[in-house]
This record gives structure tokens, C-alpha cells and sequence, in this order.
């Protein structure tokens, strides 16, 4: 899989790893705080039951975000 | 450190200035991410010795604590705020920096740091380690839970990973007290240790483009290290913060540096996360192995459920009545008991004195009037308990999670649900729960709302007045049109609070909206030792306002109703003179004064008298009606209350005075009106204290005041319009 696409364009168990990082800048601080940064594999576990935010994995812990946020990030 | 110790350190270290300990006392800060079991170990290091307050000028929670190291000496620990990085983007973060670099006012600058990592997710741990590792001071690393980790198949070199630190590190096991005195002797030793800095480095372009603004920050006073971290922080963050204020000419260096990295092709904005976890890859890959059991993990079962489309929503509904339904009949029994025991002292007090002013005052004001505070502490104890008890095991995380998209709705945010919810119970614990709440803007919004969701002290108003003027009928076959009001008070007030967060939130409180980034922790069990110290940390602070502003101002209702004096006829009724007495007094007086306002709203000076003094708490009006219409002490099942209320006339026209128009408008009133000194005081206390705080709670009184005012201005005249009387 080495198309290009959106975090949030993936589906539950889908995994990617990460290319772009944008968006608002405090939000993209803390991702990257969090360890969201280039090359990180991250996997979408799940949406929450109003179908946002999203749940996702990567460095072996469990984080969420939002559409919009997710929207932001390409993934390979 | 005593002298002898110092000497004790290698002379190849040539230790910087000779570690001063004021008063021989160490300072030792605790930081560390969020769940990693940071507060436990604080709590087991410093017991029960620990004070808590707040950081001047913001709401941000100090706790202090103390112990005597091996050698005798005491140690005081500041747990400062659980937080992932230092970027200095929430005020949590904003905290535990400048107290890092000793420009917190009011702080001393910590003699040993001690970062707490867990063990089980030590990458994303080790970022702040490595910020924290460059702030020039002594840092000890506490390695915690590595029992949990173990059991996950991870295993930390603590040895290795010293080595790779530059700082000792010291494998703990918090909750069950494990690898303390090793920690505590590591702190000990850490004094005057030379301070780790930096463990890696940069691009060369990256270090030269930087160069500059780390000269910038070292004019301004920083050392060196922290220079050099400030420098790779200020060049990702959106705002500088406002420890580094006074550095002069920082912005232009800060844009200076940035335009440099970019031109020597690295993106600024992910220079540091990028080179502390390139470095903390190769770091963990030689200190730490782990054996991927390839079995879902307990949490990842749980979620499959907890977080479910359908399971998900509906455990979370269940779970939330459970806990509201426990508020109310758990503390039902033990609020009768409160109640009950003030009664009795207020007797036995009432036996012993003579009759007079003194006795009415110990007995009717101080006595009366605490207790009808104290009266809430039960609700209180147990919805910190619940709120306790989700927080601490990752529950809360996933309940801000499922509800996130509902409250973004109104722009709040997830985590908003939970304090909104607490106010069915008391507002006064549920303004207190909302530092939960990262965003201050959304935690101004949730605290400015939350006194509109109908608590428990408005359900004797709800009940005396449905009880004597909404006749008992079926409404579509199996719902009683009593029932149905009560519904429609509770939900008056829910509608409204979400709609007026968000006039809050487009208005007065606009911000763009937070980012829901979240972390969802493993599940744990809550220790009963934390648990009941929070539990106890709460209870102290409502209790600590219950005995000054409170008491106070009971005093102050007291007098109103009791001065001037009347002198009743001698052979009047008690329960007559009584009533004459209120009339009489400036309470009564108020009443009358605010009859020609309360007219329009269709009420006469007495429900005027029962609206000022019930000023102190809601349910006061209950028994103020009682005393106006002398039926002694009454509650809102008193019949004989109800039937005086049906019963009374204008002293002109000869017709009732509540109708059920009016009795839906008394309510409607009460849905709205901010009657309640305790939350008041909390209001206060909570949005930043002083006059900032008195501000605050002023508005939010003023505009509850004027929807109260307008709503029941409007069921009354409308109703009237439309032929109801």
C-alpha cells in the first residue's frame, strides 16, 4: 500500500505510516509531543459511536482525535 | 546534602556551586505524563503530610507534601501537573515548566527533579524525560509500574538505560510502595550531580540556524542547557508563554531561527519532536526488549465493549444512572442524618441557652445555617467518590471519548459532560470537578452553565409546588401530569445550559475549537488510597467554605430577619408572632420593597420575602413560606403548608394568590435563578478568586437572575394571554 491518503480516510484496523503532518499549530505540537511524527506506523482502531473522533494506536499506546484533525494527516 | 556527602562526590565532576539547601530543606518537583502513576507514588512517598492549594493566578491545583529522607533530613515534593511535553501550550504545561526553571512566583526552583516514566510506554516517556534531562538540574528518573510492564512482556534495563540517560534511573512499583528508599536515596545523591543536558545532536545546519536565538535566551537569563532547550521548544510553539516575557527581543529571534532552519531545508515546526524521538528510538532499542504476546491485551478486551457502536452508548447510559441514582438514594439517608444531627444540636444548644437574641442566634443562624450547608456534604463525598473512581480507572477518558461529537455540538468539549452531569446532583462539586477540563475558555463555558442544571436542593421547591397546584391526571394513559412537569423542569434546565454554552462559546468565551487529542489509558485499578485522598481533598475545601463565607453570611440572612423587632401583642399565637416578625424585620421589608418588580411575575411581598431570602440557598424558600404563612417548621410534604398555599388571597382583590400560572412561573423561576451562596463561593473560588473570580460569579448571577426573571415573566403573561390563570 504505498497510495497516498488521509488519516482519516482510513478504516477500523487499516494501518499506515505517517508522510505529512498539517494543520492548526497547537494541534500539531501535541501530536507530535505525543510522538505522531514522520514515519510513526499508525493503526485506526476505531470511531467512536457518533463516528467521531477516532481512535488510533501508535507507539504502543492508544490516542484520539478528531476528523478534523485527522484530516491533516497524510498517511502511505 | 550535608558537607561529608558532597566531598563524596568523584572530583572528576568538579561540582558546580556547592548545592545550597535552604534551611536544609530539598526541593524536589515530581513530573511525568499523565498515567503513569505519578500522584500514587507521591502519595506513597510523602503519606498523608500534604497541602494543597493553588498556583498565584491561575487555577491550577499545587500539592505539596513532605518526607524525611534515611539520613533524617526533610524533603519537601511538589507534584506538579501531570503533562506529556514542556511546550507550555495548556496552563498545566505553562506550570510545571517555569517551576522547572524556577519562574514560577512564589516557587523555589527545585533542588532534584524527578521524572516519572512509565515503563510500559517508555518512548512517549521519554520525550519529556529528555526535555526535562536539558533544564540544568539534578534529575532522578522514577522507572514505575515495571510490574505491569514485565506482565506485558516489556523489560527496561534500569542500569542500561542510566547509562543511556545520563541520570539515575530507579525502578519503582508505586502502588505497592516498591523501590522507594531506592528512589529516596537516589534524590538524596542526585544533589549537585551534574545536570545530564543534552544526549543528542542536532543537524549541524539545524544547530548553527539555532545558534542565535539559544545566545538570545542565555541574554535573558537562562542557562545554557535550558537555553537550548527553550530554543527547540519556542520554535514549534504557537505562543513564547509568559515566563519568558521579559527576554528581550525574543520574537524577532524566535522568527529569525525559524526562517534559518526552513531555509536550510528542515521543517521548524518538527524539529524537536523529530530529533528527541530519532534519538529515544535508538535509545529504547538498546535498553529495552519486548516479547509481543501477540494476546489482547485486558484493555483492548474491555474497549472492544466499553467503546462498542451499540454496547458503548448503552453501558455509558447505564453507568451514568447508576451513578445519579446512588447520589440520590445513597445520600438521601445520610443528608436526613445531617439534617437531623444540626436539628438536635440546635435543641440541645436551643435548652441551654436562654431565649433571646443570642439563642436564636447560635440556634436560627449559626447552627441552622450550616447545617443547611453541611446538609450537602454527603452528595459531595460520594460524587467525588464516582468521579474519583472513573478518572482513576481510564473510564473517564473513554465517557469524554463517546460524548465528545454531542458536546462539540454546543463547542464544548468531551470531557464538559461529566461537570454538567454532576450538577443534577450539586452544582458545588460538579464546578469543582471541571479542572478536569484543559481548555480554559471551555472550562469558563461549563462553570458559567452548570448552575442552570436543576440540582437536588430545587426538588422541595419542585415538589411542594406540583404537590399543591398540578392536579395529579393521566397524560396520554400512563403518565401523570405531575410527573410530566417535573420532567419538564429538569429539562428546561439542560436545554438551556447547552444552549447558552453555546451563546458562551460564540460570544464572551469564542476560541477556536481544542484539539480532542486524547490519550486512552490502559485500565486500572483505582488504589483506595488516592481515591479517599481526593474524596478528602474535596470534602476539606467545601467544608473550609462552609466555615468562613458561608457562615458568615447566614449570619447576615439571620439578622436581616430578625431586626428590627416587632412587638407582638402579649397572648399572640408563637406561629403568628413569628410571622409578624418576619413582616416586620428588613427581610420583610425587602419583600415589600421588591413587590412593585415581583408584581408583574404575578407574586405578593411574601413569595418577595421567601425569593430574597432563599438568596442563600434554594430550599430556604420552603421553609421561609413556613414561616410566613405560620405553619412553623415546614418541608415541602407538609400538608398543612400546601393547603395554606391554596388557600391564601389577595389583601385586595380576594383572589388566590397562586394559581397554578403562577406556581409554574415560581418554578420556571428557580429553574434559572443562581440561589446559592455555596456555589457562589465555589464560582468564585474557581474562576481565578479575587476580583477576577467576583466578577465572574457576579455575572453569572446577574444573567441567571434576568432569564429568570424574563422566563417567568413570560409563562405568567403568556399564560394569562392565553386564558390559563
Amino acid at each position: 500500500m504505498t497510495e497516498r491518503r488521509t488519516l482519516a480516510s482510513l478504516a477500523a484496523g487499516e494501518r499506515g505510516k505517517v508522510m505529512e503532518i498539517g494543520g492548526d499549530g497547537d494541534a500539531v505540537r501535541r501530536l507530535m509531543d505525543l510522538g505522531l511524527t514522520r514515519g510513526t506506523t499508525i493503526e485506526v482502531i476505531r470511531r467512536a459511536p457518533l463516528g467521531d473522533p477516532m481512535e488510533v494506536r501508535l507507539r504502543g499506546f492508544m490516542l484520539t482525535l478528531r476528523r478534523s484533525e485527522a484530516e491533516h494527516i497524510t498517511v502511505e | 546534602m550535608d558537607v561529608a556527602e558532597a566531598g563524596a562526590i568523584p572530583a572528576t565532576h568538579a561540582p558546580s556551586p556547592a548545592p545550597v539547601r535552604g534551611g536544609g530543606l530539598l526541593h524536589v518537583a515530581l513530573v511525568g505524563n499523565p498515567n503513569t502513576g505519578k500522584s500514587t507514588l507521591f502519595n506513597a512517598l510523602t503519606g498523608m503530610r500534604q497541602r494543597v492549594g493553588n498556583y498565584s493566578g491561575v487555577t491550577v491545583e499545587r500539592v505539596e507534601g513532605r518526607y524525611r529522607d534515611a539520613d533524617g533530613h526533610p524533603v519537601s515534593v511538589l507534584d506538579l501537573p501531570g503533562t506529556y511535553s514542556l511546550s507550555a501550550s495548556s496552563p498545566d504545561e505553562e506550570i510545571a515548566l517555569s517551576v522547572l526553571l524556577g519562574r514560577a512566583q512564589g516557587v523555589a526552583r527545585p533542588d532534584v527533579v524527578v521524572v516519572v516514566a512509565d515503563a510500559q510506554n517508555l518512548e512517549r516517556n521519554l520525550f519529556l524525560a529528555s526535555q526535562v534531562l536539558e533544564l540544568g538540574l539534578p534529575t532522578v528518573i522514577a522507572l514505575n509500574q515495571v510490574d505491569a510492564a514485565l506482565a506485558a512482556g516489556i523489560r527496561v534495563d534500569a542500569i542500561e538505560l542510566t547509562l543511556e540517560l545520563g541520570a539515575p534511573v530507579v525502578a519503582t512499583v508505586a502502588t505497592k510502595g516498591e523501590g522507594l528508599e531506592l528512589l529516596k536515596r537516589a534524590v538524596a545523591k542526585a544533589v549537585g550531580l551534574p545536570p545530564a543536558g543534552r544526549r543528542f545532536e542536532l543537524e549541524p545546519e539545524a544547530a548553527r540556524a539555532v545558534a542565535p536565538l539559544e545566545a538570545c535566551l542565555v541574554r535573558g537569563g537562562l542557562n545554557p542547557d535550558a537555553a537550548g532547550m527553550e530554543a527547540l521548544r519556542l520554535l514549534a510553539v504557537t505562543q513564547i508563554g509568559p515566563h519568558l516575557a521579559h527576554v528581550e527581543g525574543l520574537a524577532a529571534a524566535v522568527e529569525a531561527a525559524r526562517a534559518a532552519v526552513e531555509a536550510a531545508g528542515i521543517t521548524a515546526r518538527s524539529l524537536e519532536a523529530e530529533a528527541r524521538y530519532g534519538w529515544i528510538a535508538g535509545v529504547v532499542e538498546r535498553t529495552a526488549t519486548q516479547t509481543h504476546t501477540g494476546k489482547k491485551t485486558l484493555t483492548d478486551r474491555i474497549d472492544a465493549v466499553a467503546l462498542h457502536r451499540v454496547w458503548g452508548p448503552l453501558l455509558f447510559i447505564v453507568l451514568m444512572a447508576l451513578v445519579f441514582q446512588s447520589i440520590f438514594s445513597w445520600a438521601a439517608p445520610l443528608m436526613d442524618r445531617v439534617e437531623a444531627l444540626f436539628n438536635a444540636l440546635g435543641g440541645a444548644v436551643g435548652s441551654i441557652l436562654p431565649p433571646g437574641d443570642l439563642r436564636s442566634l447560635v440556634v436560627d443562624g449559626v447552627i441552622g445555617g450550616v447545617g443547611s450547608v453541611l446538609v450537602f456534604l454527603p452528595q459531595i463525598v460520594i460524587l467525588f467518590l464516582f468521579i474519583g473512581i472513573l478518572e482513576d480507572t481510564g473510564y473517564m477518558a473513554r465517557a469524554a471519548f463517546i460524548m465528545d461529537r454531542f458536546m462539540r455540538s454546543v463547542g464544548l468539549h468531551g470531557r464538559s459532560f461529566i461537570p454538567l452531569l454532576s450538577g443534577y446532583a450539586c452544582a458545588v462539586p460538579g464546578v469543582m470537578s471541571t479542572r478536569t477540563i484543559e481548555a480554559p475558555k471551555d472550562r469558563l463555558a461549563t462553570i458559567m452553565v452548570l448552575p442552570l442544571m436543576s440540582c437536588s436542593a430545587r426538588i422541595p421547591i419542585y415538589t411542594l409546588l406540583i404537590g399543591a397546584f398540578i392536579p395529579p391526571v393521566a397524560v396520554a394513559g400512563i403518565f401523570n401530569l405531575q410527573g410530566m412537569t417535573l420532567l419538564a423542569m429538569y429539562l428546561l434546565g439542560t436545554l438551556t445550559a447547552l444552549a447558552m454554552a453555546a451563546v458562551f462559546k460564540k460570544t464572551l468565551l469564542k476560541g477556536r475549537a481544542r484539539p480532542m487529542i486524547m490519550e486512552l489509558p490502559p485500565y486500572r485499578i483505582p488504589s483506595p488510597r488516592s481515591l479517599a485522598m481526593s474524596v478528602g481533598h474535596r470534602a476539606s475545601l467545601f467544608l473550609r467554605r462552609a466555615g468562613t463565607v458561608i457562615l458568615s453570611l447566614t449570619i447576615v440572612l439571620w439578622a436581616l430577619a430578625t431586626y428590627p423587632k416587632s412587638h407582638a401583642a402579649p397572648g399572640t399565637p408563637p406561629a403568628a408572632a413569628q410571622e409578624e416578625q418576619l413582616a416586620h424585620s428588613l427581610l420583610g421589608r425587602m419583600g415589600h420593597a421588591i413587590e412593585p418588580a415581583v408584581r408583574p411575575l404575578g407574586y405578593d411581598w411574601k413569595i418577595g420575602v421567601g425569593i430574597v431570602s432563599s438568596f442563600a440557598a434554594r430550599e430556604v424558600f420552603v421553609a421561609t413560606m413556613g414561616t410566613i404563612y405560620g405553619v412553623g417548621s415546614a418541608d415541602e410534604t407538609t400538608p398543612a403548608l400546601r393547603d395554606r398555599l391554596k388557600a391564601e388571597r389577595h389583601e385586595r382583590t380576594g383572589l388566590p394568590v397562586y394559581t397554578p400560572l403562577v406556581a409554574v412561573g415560581l418554578m420556571v423561576f428557580y429553574v434559572y435563578a443562581m440561589m446559592c451562596m455555596s456555589t457562589m463561593a465555589v464560582v468564585v473560588r474557581e474562576t481565578g478568586g479575587g476580583r477576577k473570580g467576583m466578577a465572574w460569579a457576579g455575572f453569572q448571577f446577574a444573567y441567571m437572575l434576568a432569564l429568570a426573571y424574563g422566563a417567568a415573566f413570560l409563562v405568567y403573561r403568556g399564560g394569562l394571554a392565553l386564558g390559563f390563570h
